[in-house]
Parts: structure tokens; C-alpha cells; sequence
């Protein structure tokens, strides 16, 4: 078993940095650190993903000298399908990023609990 | 240069005061820029509620001195399960596992350059095979964008306060680093857009290039000409253009492909940049877009207009 999984290193530190990002988005309070751990969690994702298409030994999709046998180049298909995930992590930090400057702004705190007790207040004064 | 004499401008006299222990950097710009929130206006709810709150947090400690530990275990039982799964799957690097072996791989390898034209398989698959996907792609951009718009863009008193704040006015450094570095940032991020379908690169890649450069430039000349030239309306114009001739490109070629007929984009000799079809007007779409909401995103979330 160890063996095994000294061959495959790579994912074992893809679903080790996928873990350091869940906890991560767990510990901490402070909202900018949340999204910190969501994009570490991203990136381990990544990084599994193109482990997967590659092959030892071989270079590059780019066809080299006309060469067009697909024993020749590793998978092409897991670094589109990483660009896709890379754009819309983008797009999502971007749009927490905002969400999390919008509670700033209202409440002058970043820590979560700080903001549902003052969430909790004001609904109390409403009432 | 200009100086505001009441504020410090420079980069170093922050430095100099942060060395003495008086100035918080992320605090005074933080400080500044939101004022203390006003007091209560029920000062006695205020004091119940503030007393009903610990009485909670005394009877939730337990459960607060526990959940770290809780997490951790969470965290490594969570590492074991997935360990395991990967002792179970096919070895790193292999050529015989099924996510390798499949029809579609040898079909975009072997037929990809003949098909599409394009010399970088990658760039072949997401902008000629599955186009619909960096569409898609795009679109999730730019539906951010819009979201960012909407939370963040301020009204025009609060934005003249806000551009006095700014750390980084006026500073040298940068200022004569951005003149030597920007031009070629911005060449290298148009070669990186133009080359995709020719070697390692594409739209989005440049187009975050690109933006860099913008953001370089905004960070240093405090927006200048920029804003004549990537204003909200100018934003609009080449977002949706870029959008339109995407798609509008992208829906007749795949009408050609499904019936057979002939199109005016040909697959031309593979390595000439005039080549690989609607690769490069698609790349460049979509550099366009992306470079735009990168510059967008910097420019909403510093000042709060672009």
C-alpha cells in the first residue's frame, strides 16, 4: 500500500491539500480566510484533475514535426476541462469577495460570529 | 510630484511609521475608509442583549472548546477515506487507465490537427470541439462581472472621498517600473492571444495578461487615461461584441458542420497564424472579455466604478 501510494504522490498531495483547505473553511472565523481555504480546495481539485490525464513519458498536446500518433502526447482533455474549473473559481471568489466587502461595510467586522450576533440584534429591534 | 500634505503618500514614510510601531497599514486603510460605527440607539437592549449573549456563549464553551478538535478529526478522517480510494485507483502516469484510453482521446490526437487545424490539441478541443463550453465559460465571466457590479458600484459622492485614500499615489518605483514594464506586458499578453491555436496559450491565459497589465497601470497613474479609454459604457460595448461575434461566429459554423455545408473558414496550413479556422477570432473574443473583466474586478473593488 505504501508503495502504491509513493507511485501516485501527486494525488496523495492533491487530497491532502484538499483537506488542509476544508479545514481551513472550518477554523477560522475571519470570512477572507474562508475563501482562502475554498480557493486552496479549488486549486487541490486542479491538481488531481490533471494528474489523472498524465501519461510518463510523453510530452505535451502540441504536435511536434507533423508527428500525429496519440501514443506520442498525454491526454488533452483534463487541461480543458482544469480551465473550465479555473474561470469559474475565479468567478465565484470574485463574487464572495464582494459579498464579504458588502458585510464589511454594514457591520465594520469580518468575524462571522461577531455578524449573526449583530444580525440577531437587529432583527430583535425590529420585532 | 504632487504631495497631499496631509496625508502620507509615499510607500516609505508608511514603511518608516509601520518600523515604529504607530501605523497599521491594513488598519488605517481600513480605518479610514469606513468610520466607526455609530452607538445604539436603545442603549438598555443593547445591555440585556449583550448580557443574553453570554449566557449563551457560557453554556455553548463545550461545544466551542471541542469544535477545533472535531474539525481536525474531520479533516483526517476525511484524508484516510480519499488516501484509500487513491491506493485503489489506476497508478499516476500510467497510459493504460480508462480515463486515457478512451475513444475520444485517440480521436482528438489523431484526427485533431487534420479536423480543426489547430497545432495545440488543447486549444483545438476547447474552442473548436467544445466550443460551447468556453461560451459557457465566458458567460459565467461575465455574469460574475455583473454581480460584482451590482453589489459594489458606488454613487459619485462617495467615490471623490474614496480616491484620496488610495497607499500607493504616488510612487516612484512604480511608477518608472510600470513605464519600462507595461509595454511589454501588454505585447506579451497579445502574442500569448494570438499564438493559442500555434503553441501554449490562448484567451483566457492573455487575457489575464492583459488585465495585469491594466491593473499595473491603474495601480501606478492612479487610473489617468485609462478611464478614457475602459469606461463602463466602453466595457459594455466590447463585452457584448465580444459576447455576440462569439456566438454568432461559433452558431454558423456548427450549422455548416451539422449539414454538410461549406464554410468560409477553412482549416488553412497548420503552424501559419492565419490558420485553424475560427480558432483565432474566437481566442481573441475571448481575451477581450476576460482582460476586461480582470481590469473591471480591480477597478470595482478599489475605487467602485470602473
Amino acid at each position: 500500500m505504501t508503495q502504491i501510494l509513493w507511485n501516485s504522490r501527486i494525488l496523495c498531495v492533491a487530497v491532502i491539500l484538499f483537506a488542509i483547505g476544508f479545514v481551513t473553511l472550518l477554523l477560522n472565523r475571519n470570512l477572507l480566510k474562508k475563501v482562502i481555504g475554498l480557493n486552496i480546495m479549488d486549486t487541490a481539485s486542479y491538481l488531481f484533475l490533471t494528474s489523472l490525464g498524465y501519461i510518463n513519458g510523453r510530452t505535451a498536446p502540441i504536435i511536434i514535426d507533423g508527428v500525429i500518433e496519440p501514443e506520442r502526447y498525454v491526454n488533452p482533455l483534463p487541461a480543458g476541462l482544469v480551465l473550465t474549473g479555473i474561470v469559474v473559481s475565479v468567478s465565484v471568489t470574485a463574487v464572495m469577495l464582494s459579498l464579504t466587502l458588502r458585510l464589511y461595510k454594514r457591520y465594520h467586522t469580518l468575524n462571522i460570529d461577531e455578524i449573526y450576533r449583530q444580525v440577531h440584534l437587529e432583527q430583535e429591534e425590529e420585532a | 510630484m504632487k504631495q497631499n500634505p496631509k496625508k502620507k503618500n509615499s510607500f516609505f514614510e508608511h514603511l518608516r511609521e509601520w518600523d515604529e510601531g504607530n501605523f497599521d497599514l491594513t488598519e488605517a486603510a481600513m480605518g479610514e475608509l469606513h468610520p466607526p460605527r455609530p452607538e445604539r440607539k436603545h442603549q438598555n437592549m443593547d445591555w440585556v442583549h449583550h448580557h443574553l449573549v453570554r449566557m449563551e456563549a457560557r453554556e455553548v464553551s463545550f461545544f466551542e472548546h471541542l469544535y477545533p478538535f472535531m474539525a481536525v478529526i474531520l479533516a483526517a478522517a476525511m484524508i484516510l477515506f480519499l488516501l484509500v480510494v487513491v491506493s485503489e485507483m489506476p497508478a499516476f502516469g500510467r497510459a493504460d487507465t480508462p480515463t486515457n484510453t478512451s475513444v475520444v482521446i485517440k480521436r482528438y490526437i489523431g484526427n485533431g490537427l487534420e479536423e480543426t487545424g489547430a497545432v495545440n490539441i488543447v486549444a483545438g478541443v476547447i474552442l473548436d470541439y467544445r466550443a460551447f463550453d468556453t461560451l459557457g465559460e465566458s458567460h459565467v465571466l461575465f455574469t460574475a462581472a455583473i454581480a460584482v457590479f451590482i453589489l459594489l458600484l458606488q454613487e459619485h459622492d462617495e467615490k471623490e472621498k474614496q480616491q484620496d485614500l488610495r497607499i500607493l499615489k504616488n510612487d516612484l518605483i512604480l511608477r518608472k517600473t510600470a513605464t519600462v514594464l507595461l509595454p511589454l506586458i501588454i505585447m506579451f499578453g497579445v502574442y500569448v492571444i494570438l499564438c493559442g491555436h500555434l503553441g501554449p496559450g490562448g484567451g483566457f491565459s492573455g487575457g489575464a495578461i492583459i488585465g495585469g497589465g491594466l491593473i499595473l497601470y491603474s495601480m501606478a497613474f492612479n487610473t489617468g487615461n485609462l478611464g478614457r479609454v475602459i469606461n463602463m459604457r466602453s466595457y459594455r460595448i466590447i463585452v457584448l461584441c465580444a459576447l455576440l461575434s462569439y456566438s454568432i461566429l461559433k452558431c454558423y459554423s456548427f450549422f455548416c458542420g451539422a449539414n454538410g455545408l461549406h464554410t468560409i473558414f477553412t482549416t488553412g496550413t497548420p503552424g501559419a497564424i492565419f490558420s485553424a479556422g475560427l480558432i483565432l477570432p474566437l481566442n481573441t473574443a475571448v481575451g477581450l472579455v476576460v482582460a476586461c473583466t480582470m481590469y473591471g474586478f480591480y477597478s470595482i473593488f478599489t475605487k467602485g466604478r470602473i
